[in-house]
């Protein structure tokens, strides 16, 4: 996706983008754009920003401030035209509890008005796609956390929308159901449907996202590919070591030269370096004796962290 | 306005699981009220010197007072917790925003499906009114409109209120203070002139009172002469409740 795509081409165009609830800024003067058939990420902590953004993406909060267009309209002139368009993952799912499975799909896809026949059809085909098809007459309480994300994936799917919006699609997931949820995310993409996603999971940034920005305190501070914002910002490896909590404070000045930076966390030190094993056997030679060692490849969390200063989760 | 159609049949989807329980209740309460108090007591009254209410049996004058009452409790039940879940604990509302569908159309459709459940209810008790013989009247069932736009003069206004809340503790409190000293005294179990000057006052002030004598006079087939104030009245209650509830949904669902 070419960086000098013009306004017309993106599906989500925003600039200077502001949202203020009385005195408090939630976001501040955001400028970024979605392309067509690409997953783009707001990656950041609680409290960044990206609930607001979602949430004027999605035409149910009005901008304080700023430029944005979804889908070429205005979303304080065009809302019900927009998301008539659109497909929303809210963070809190917004299930029906009186209402069965596919029940849930059925009276939504009436919100749209889908005639009843072809969102009969709808629905056994997106509980298909995100298999629950053998629970479509079970009671939604019951399902698990995984299912009922499932739901809500295949109820904001109901309208075929080429634009889906996930307001972290699998918070408080276990890793088996997160892995499902990426896989179908995942062929929706390839089906061509564009996503913009927020999460505070690196691993789901780099899991689903093409381009991704990174926010903190209401504010963008980095954007790019995953991949080219951990080479421009973080190493290629990283060296964590874990000291006795006594011995940490003896530390100071035996690890200079060994990394080109080094971050001591509350609970262990962050070595980043090219070579994370030769960093290692430079930390022994010098005598020290971390509790444990541990090698691996730079994430968007270091990236995070080389931002902020701070840990994506707290 | 097809968008208010859609939230009524959502609720129609849910009526659909529940609605055996409400119609057994619907047919229930008045069989229960109108047997144990309306003949029940109504037979000490008639073996007293004045024999009757009115000029008409103890039955006659005390069914369609409860018919309106039931109403007002109707109203007051389906605009408070329902729509706190739906706001806040369920966050339908919110599910049903993220559509093409507005705040207007989610007021519009809770308004029609209040309308709906009123008449049902009304609808159900009516029968059971035929059935008891206190319906003397084909005019009566001009009772049905009036108890709903009751039902309305107090739902609106205490929707417009729920929208308002961010806990349930309020809704105890309406009904401990305005709904059931209103069903106690409202005029509908005795007439609201034997009450001290005062609560005289209070209770005309009020919705209640006013359908209570009106479907009371549609009952037995006639018209009271102040029946275009009571309706002004009721229909006044409901009109500002709307306007109040298209100002408190909004401020509170779209942030």
């Amino acid at each position: 996706m070419a960086a000098s795509a013009t306004r017309a081409d993106a599906l989500v165009h925003a600039r200077g983008l502001t949202k203020r609830f009385d005195k408090l800024v939630a976001v501040d003067a955001i400028d970024f754009d979605v392309q067509r058939g690409e997953a783009f990420g707001f990656l950041g902590p609680n409290g960044a920003g990206k609930t607001s953004t979602m949430r004027m993406i999605g035409c149910v909060s009005s901008p304080s401030g700023g430029e944005l267009r979804v889908l070429g309209l205005d979303p304080v002139i065009d809302g019900p035209r927009i998301r008539a368009r659109l497909g929303v993952v809210p963070q809190a799912d917004t299930l029906d509890m009186e209402l069965r499975v596919d029940e849930n799909l059925l009276t939504y896809a009436r919100y749209f008005d889908i005639p009843r026949d072809v969102a009969r059809a709808r629905t056994q085909e997106l509980l298909e796609f995100v298999q629950l098809k053998d629970r479509a007459k079970d009671e939604v309480e019951p399902l698990s956390g995984g299912m009922k994300r499932r739901l809500t994936i295949a109820r904001a799917l109901v309208n075929e929308p080429g634009l889906l919006l996930l307001d972290e699609p699998t918070t408080g997931l276990d890793p088996q159901a997160r892995h499902l949820v990426w896989d179908r995310l995942y062929r929706l993409k390839q089906q061509g449907v564009t996503i913009v996603l927020t999460t505070h999971y690196m691993d789901e940034a780099e899991q689903l996202c093409d381009r991704l920005v990174v926010m903190d305190k209401a504010k963008i501070v980095a954007s790019g590919s995953p991949r080219s914002l951990i080479d421009q910002y973080s190493t290629r490896e990283v060296l964590e070591l874990r000291f006795p909590i006594d011995a940490a404070p003896a530390l100071d000045g035996k690890l200079d030269g060994i990394a080109e930076r080094v971050e001591v966390l509350p609970d262990r030190v962050l070595l980043y370096a090219h070579d994370g094993e030769a960093a290692a056997s430079a930390v022994h030679q010098r005598g020290l004796r971390p509790e444990s060692t541990l090698v691996r490849r730079s994430t968007l969390e270091d990236v995070f962290l080389r931002l902020t200063g701070r840990s994506l989760i707290e | 306005m097809t968008g208010a159609l859609r939230v009524v049949e959502h609720h129609l989807m849910v009526y659909r699981r529940t609605w055996k329980g409400g119609m057994f209740v619907s047919f229930a309460s008045p069989i229960l009220f109108l047997a144990a108090i309306g003949i029940g007591l109504g037979s000490l009254i008639a073996r007293g010197p004045v024999h009757t209410v009115g000029g008409v049996s103890y039955l006659t004058f005390l069914a369609p007072g409860l018919l309106a009452a039931t109403a007002m409790q109707t109203a007051f039940v389906e605009t408070t917790y329902p729509v706190m879940a739906k706001i806040q604990w369920l966050r339908t509302y919110d599910g049903m925003l993220a559509t093409p569908l507005t705040v207007r159309d989610v007021l519009g459709g809770e308004i029609g499906w209040l309308v709906i459940r009123l008449a049902t209810t009304a609808f159900a008790f009516f029968l059971v009114m035929v059935l008891f013989g206190t319906v003397h009247s084909l005019v009566a069932l001009l009772m049905i409109p009036v108890v709903v736009l009751n039902g309305l003069a107090f739902g609106a206004p205490i929707f417009a209120f729920t929208a308002t809340q961010r806990k349930d503790k309020g809704f105890p409190t309406i009904g401990r203070f305005i709904i059931t000293p209103l069903f106690l005294l409202g005029g509908v179990f005795f007439p609201i002139a034997q009450l001290p000057p005062i609560a005289q006052g209070i209770a005309w002030a009020t919705p209640l009172a006013h359908s209570v004598v009106l479907s009371r006079s549609l009952a037995i087939g006639g018209m009271n002469p102040s029946a275009l104030i009571d309706v002004a009245v009721l229909a006044a209650y409901a009109t500002l409740g709307i306007i109040a509830a298209s100002i408190t949904l909004p401020r509170r669902l779209v942030r």
